[in-house]
């Protein structure tokens, strides 16, 4: 056992990339195993590894962890990516379950049917550039600082910087009305640690294509 | 002001209702504000009280919290219901990210098409049956305590009696294979937080019915 944590999910994005994210923004380096048929992902469920029978599943510091945010919860508090006091914890929590809802648009985009395409990705402009994206300029416009909550980087930032990334493979343009988001993403990804994430050969997952639809459904059997 | 925390929603369960039952159950009183008009929701968003255009919202200790994670952490962790470390937290937020799941299927279940009803409840009871409900009896014959997590009450606790009594109103009997939640179920009802939060002239809202689906769907255009 190498002690580093291990991630049990599909050779994919979905619901574990924001687990490798913060890892790696953490700096923590991290194996994987890939779920690559259905006959797999039943072993697990027989095995009795999966508490729900689901993944994600995080193995960290001889817990299983499933559940994305309690995995993600646990990773900023282990790493000192969660505030420094309750109050500070609160404004992240609140920062990343609203990125989280439109994270979830994304996520669930490759599934949708082909002549819902469309429209989805204009509800994903629309809620990006006037529900999420809005908040978060004007927070960093406020305080002036390079980071999200407590002049320190944390959990928000990193889920922010993803979100932008992600939206932006939808809509390029996306950032043209936010000068502070457009200075962020420049600064975070300039971040040693999302800097190396963001390089070719990283744990980084590629955007989701047709195989890896097709992967989800046969694991899963939607 | 009078200090206490201040609820905004609708005058019924749907997203709030866990926050009731979490701040009843650590002994907190709150007020509630009732959005009944379409024109009262909106003005919220005018003034620009909810960061993300949502309810429900909880002024609490000078912050506006959105966002029902957000909300309810910050709850547990004020009035120690979190756990004593980090990793009696991560337990707490798996099984609470579980019992969400549960209750989130019954919250939607009264807004499906009508011929879906009975396919959903046959899933509702199956996932309680199979997937849920057999990890929190595990749990609690492996360490024999009588509650979740550290031998002590918890967040965790709260919300699976809360998911119990609401499974429970989609089928009476549906605790008749699990008896160590049985049990579990009488002793957190007998807390006395918990008992007083049970009884008539409460906080606590009624199951949804027509009524309260026909305002949701009217306030939020949905």
């Amino acid at each position: 056992m190498s002690g580093k944590p291990r991630l049990t999910y599909l050779n994919g994005r979905g619901r574990m990339e924001p687990v490798r994210w913060l890892l790696a923004a953490a700096g923590v380096e991290f194996e994987e195993i890939f779920l690559e048929t259905r006959e797999q992902y039943e072993k697990l469920i027989k095995d009795g590894v999966l508490l729900f029978q689901q993944v994600p599943l995080v193995e960290i510091d001889g817990m299983k962890m499933v559940q994305t945010r309690a995995i993600l919860s646990y990773i900023a508090g282990k790493y000192n990516l969660y505030g420094k006091d309750l109050k500070e914890r609160a404004l992240i929590d609140m920062y990343v379950e609203g990125i989280t809802d439109l994270m979830q648009m994304i996520l669930m985009f490759p599934f949708s049917p082909p002549e819902a395409k469309e429209k989805n990705i204009d509800s994903i402009k629309e809620r990006a550039t006037n529900r999420y994206f809005p908040v978060f300029e004007k927070v960093l416009k406020q305080h002036g600082q390079d980071f999200l909550v407590g002049n320190k980087f944390s959990w928000a930032d990193v889920q922010l910087i993803e979100a932008i990334l992600a939206v932006e493979e939808k809509i390029p343009a996306v950032l043209s009305g936010f000068p502070q988001l457009q200075a962020f993403k420049k600064r975070m990804s300039n971040m040693p640690t999302i800097k190396k994430f963001l390089q070719p050969g990283s744990p980084r997952k590629p955007p989701p294509d047709e195989f890896y639809v097709e992967t989800v459904l046969k694991i899963f059997k939607k | 002001m009078s200090g206490k925390p201040r609820l905004t929603y609708l005058n019924g369960r749907g997203r709030m209702e866990p926050v009731r039952w979490l701040l009843a159950a650590a002994g907190v009183e709150f007020e509630e504000i009732f959005l009944e008009t379409r024109e009262q929701y909106e003005k919220l968003i005018k003034d620009g009280v909810l960061l993300f255009q949502q309810v429900p919202m909880v002024e609490i200790d000078g912050m506006k919290m959105v966002q029902t994670r957000a909300i309810l952490s910050y709850i547990a962790a004020k009035y120690n219901l979190y756990g004593k470390d980090l990793k009696e937290r991560a337990w707490i937020d798996m099984y609470v990210e579980g019992t969400t799941d549960l209750m989130g299927m019954i919250m939607y279940l009264p807004f499906q098409p009508a011929d879906t009803k009975e396919k959903n409840l046959a899933l509702i009871i199956e996932r309680a049956t199979t997937r849920y409900f057999p990890v929190y009896e595990k749990a609690l014959k492996d360490h024999g305590h009588d509650y979740l997590v550290g031998n002590k009450l918890s967040w965790a606790d709260i919300h699976l009696l809360e998911a119990i009594l609401m499974t429970e109103e989609c089928k009476p009997d549906i605790l008749s294979a699990f008896p160590l939640l049985q049990a579990f179920k009488g002793r957190i009802c007998n807390v006395p937080t918990i008992k007083k939060f049970l009884q008539p002239g409460s906080q606590r809202k009624p199951p949804t019915d027509e009524k309260f689906v026909a305002v949701v769907r009217k306030i939020f255009n949905i």
